[in-house]
């Protein structure tokens, strides 16, 4: 018997090598969309032979900058926000990409195309309120602005990025002329003037779970929200509303940090998170847009309601600004870390 | 046998002597385990805080042909030249990463000027066919201050960080001048840091003071239990805590509908994200740090000394005022110095309760390190929050005038 048990062990590990499995360290953002991630794309990629390890983390790219620096990278593919793409491509932090393994470029957004990162959704920071509550819904970015016509607290980032361009909306300027605007002096008063008004009844949120909580609460009446978080509360049974027009979009992207070890493989796995099915199933599961666009087609016009991307709700959007933020966010934020002790 | 007294005295001083080196041995992890822990990330931390490789590294040519340059309008053809070689030269595209992430702290919009041409090299010719083509792919190159970031952070040190720091800057001459008043923000949010963290430790006092005494004239079995009390929520995660005040705190909350249940106000005070929010949470979390050095002074005083006092005249408030509390002192210093420290630091707690107006200084480490990316501005305000810690424990040490450890 027990003669039996150790040649298991001894067969088992010279068997090991043979079962020892690819590995793909995959990092998100957490929350519900990292649960409409492991549904669309985790769980039906492991079915390929490839075990992926899911890390959670906050979107600091000083983690990546230090695994880079010290030659010490375990993550292999990560999930990062457009100004961290395009930064982290110019400082080395990312490999480049070799599209020919990725998918047709043609069938991708313009804006999922970038050299070391590829879109993987589309979201939205938009105005939200809570259906239950309000009685007078907002018609416009002024509206958020206007106290008297709808009075109680507004939530807002706590950051000049968003509430700038939001700012300059709210004061008449048009969405395809905001960054125009805003790249002036006299434009990035004037934003800061617009906020400045409505300053004592901005109550500020830090993190994208707080927004929809301030409403159910009822802290605030008005707010700014990433759109997928308002979907995840309807989800369970809230009747919290979106106004789309004058809202954000911009796209989350997957990088492969320099030096990591499995390239090829983070190759396939991206390639696999850009197809069309796949990223239907994603979109259904969280009101995030898909990035190539032949997954709209197999999307029903409930789901489509609530994503981005969709022609309706896209059609006064604002699309946010890389390179506005890439060279301005610092001093901006400065400002307004200045602004906010005034 | 006996050996002579020489001897003995001799291989008494050895004994002592390898005793005193055993002992000695045995505080060596410590000391190594601190240096390597304490001392040596401190030293790196103010070196990253005055350090200024990127433009010297990667501009070395530019960095010549701008000396002597009037810094007032663009320069000759001949620094144009001297910086396109430059950038053609960097071994990898992350070296210009650096170099732009590095300028556009110092002007914003430098960051896509400099990616901008070094992706359109090479770029050749004359030094005025190489200007011509810098200013026609963009027409930032002809203005000033552009360059004049480069000129000025030419060299491998800079003070430019830390005087970021406490809202100075060095003007195009080199002279130290104050920010203009959109970017002056860190004096401001260093005084606000020691003033939410002088406010935490009046209230914890206050409400630690009773406590601990109550606490010191139980008997031990009591105290044992009640002191858990004060120690479970110490042991919970910070977060946890925060949630906890969160769901307290709002306004259809346990806490305001308590206040309007009986009365007090016909509408929800505004107690989360704000100033309010911030300093209930700190004081609660904090607390533990005060009434434990309190619990073990007071525990040390013995209760004859205030007996004595009413029995020989005084009134007992008087008595506790001038016998009692004196005796305290040091629990008071050394609770109050751990709290102050402690909440000094503090970052999630004002960063998830509070609002804009009520981040302290570790918010804006945090965010330098993490989001921007500056390190060398992360470690300036980091060896700011440092010395001025420091500074105001050798001012509470001048005062107390007592030796005061923190054990």
């Amino acid at each position: 018997m027990k003669k039996t048990f150790l040649a298991c062990i001894v067969a088992a590990s010279f068997a090991l090598p043979a079962l020892a499995q690819q590995q793909l360290t995959v990092v998100n953002f957490g929350g519900a969309n990292a649960n409409a991630q492991k549904k669309a794309y985790y769980e039906p990629y492991e079915k390929t032979g490839t075990k992926i390890i899911p890390v959670e983390y906050n979107g600091e790219q000083a983690k990546i900058k230090a695994m880079v620096e010290t030659k010490k990278v375990t993550w292999d593919v990560v999930e990062v926000e457009s100004p961290d793409a395009v930064r982290g491509c110019d400082e080395g932090l990312f490999e480049k990409l070799d599209y020919s393994k990725i998918g047709s470029k043609a069938d991708f957004l313009p804006a999922a195309v970038t050299d070391c990162g590829v879109g993987l959704f589309v979201w939205s920071t938009v105005m939200a309120y809570n259906g239950e509550k309000l009685k007078t819904a907002p018609t416009s970015w002024a509206d958020f602005w206007d106290v008297k016509k709808i009075p109680g607290k507004r939530g807002m980032r706590k950051g000049a990025r968003y509430n700038l361009e939001f700012a300059l909306m709210a004061d008449g300027v048009k969405p395809a002329d905001v960054y125009k605007v805003l790249a002036t002096k006299e434009g990035a008063d004037r934003a800061f003037k617009k906020l400045t008004e409505l300053k004592p009844n901005i109550q500020w949120w830090e993190a994208g779970a707080q927004p929809p909580q301030f409403l159910v609460a009822g802290d605030v009446v008005l707010t700014t929200v990433y759109n997928g978080r308002i979907d995840a509360a309807n989800r369970e049974g809230r009747d919290l509303k979106i106004y789309w027009p004058g809202g954000i979009y911009d796209l989350d992207y997957l990088v492969i940090p320099k030096g990591a070890p499995n390239k090829e493989a983070s190759l396939k796995y991206i390639q696999f998170t850009m197809q069309p099915a796949n990223q239907a199933v994603y979109a259904q599961s969280i009101a995030y847009g898909p990035t190539n666009t032949k997954a709209l087609a197999s999307l029903s016009p409930k789901v489509l309601a609530d994503l981005p991307t969709s022609a309706a709700n896209a059609k006064d959007a604002l699309q946010f600004s890389v390179g506005f933020w890439a060279d301005q966010g610092e001093a901006l934020e400065k400002r307004f870390a200045s602004w906010a002790t005034q | 046998m006996q050996a002579p007294p020489g001897e003995l005295r001799r291989a008494l001083g050895r004994a002592e002597a390898r005793r005193k080196w055993r002992a000695f041995a045995l505080t060596v992890p410590l000391l190594v385990f601190l240096l390597l822990t304490l001392l040596v990330p401190i030293v790196a931390l103010l070196q990253r805080a005055v350090e200024n490789p990127e433009v010297a590294n990667a501009l070395p040519r530019t960095v010549r042909a701008l000396d002597g340059w009037n810094r007032k309008e663009a320069p000759a053809p001949a620094a144009f030249a001297a910086i396109a070689a430059d950038l053609a030269q960097l071994p990898d595209s992350s070296d210009a990463g650096a170099l732009a992430r590095r300028l556009n702290t110092e002007i914003a919009g430098a960051r896509s000027l400099v990616m901008g041409t070094f992706r359109a090299l090479p770029i050749a010719g004359t030094p005025e066919e190489v200007k011509a083509r810098m200013l026609e792919l963009d027409p930032r190159w002809g203005e000033a201050p552009y360059w004049q970031a480069i000129a000025k952070n030419g060299s491998r040190w800079t003070p430019d960080y830390l005087l970021a720091s406490v809202d100075l800057r060095r003007d195009v001459a080199g002279e130290i001048e104050r920010m203009p008043a959109d970017q002056r923000a860190f004096a401001g949010i260093l005084l606000r840091t020691f003033q939410i963290s002088a406010v935490v430790t009046f209230f914890c006092l206050l409400l630690a003071y009773p406590l601990a005494w109550w606490l010191s004239t139980l008997p031990a079995r009591k105290a044992n239990v009640l002191m858990i009390l004060v120690l479970v929520p110490f042991w919970t995660s910070i977060l946890v805590r925060v949630a906890a005040w969160i769901v307290l705190l709002q306004s259809e909350g346990l806490v305001n509908r308590g206040l309007m249940g009986i009365g007090l106000t016909d509408h929800p005070l505004a107690l989360l994200f704000n100033r309010t929010g911030v300093i209930i949470a700190m004081v609660h979390i904090l607390l533990p740090f005060m009434i434990l050095p309190l619990y073990s002074v007071m525990k040390s005083v013995p209760p004859t000394y205030l007996r004595a006092a009413v029995s020989l005249g005084s009134s007992p408030l008087a008595a506790f005022f001038r016998v009692y509390v004196p005796q305290t002192y040091p629990g008071i210093g050394a609770g109050a110095l751990l709290v102050f420290i402690l909440a000094i630091g503090y970052y999630v707690t004002p960063a998830l309760l509070g609002g804009a107006d009520d981040q302290m200084l570790s918010y804006y480490i945090a965010r330098y390190t993490n989001v921007e990316i500056n390190w060398g501005m992360a470690c300036a305000l980091g060896a700011v929050l440092l010395v001025a810690t420091l500074l105001l424990y050798a001012v509470y040490r001048r005062i107390g005038k007592a030796e005061l450890s923190l054990g």
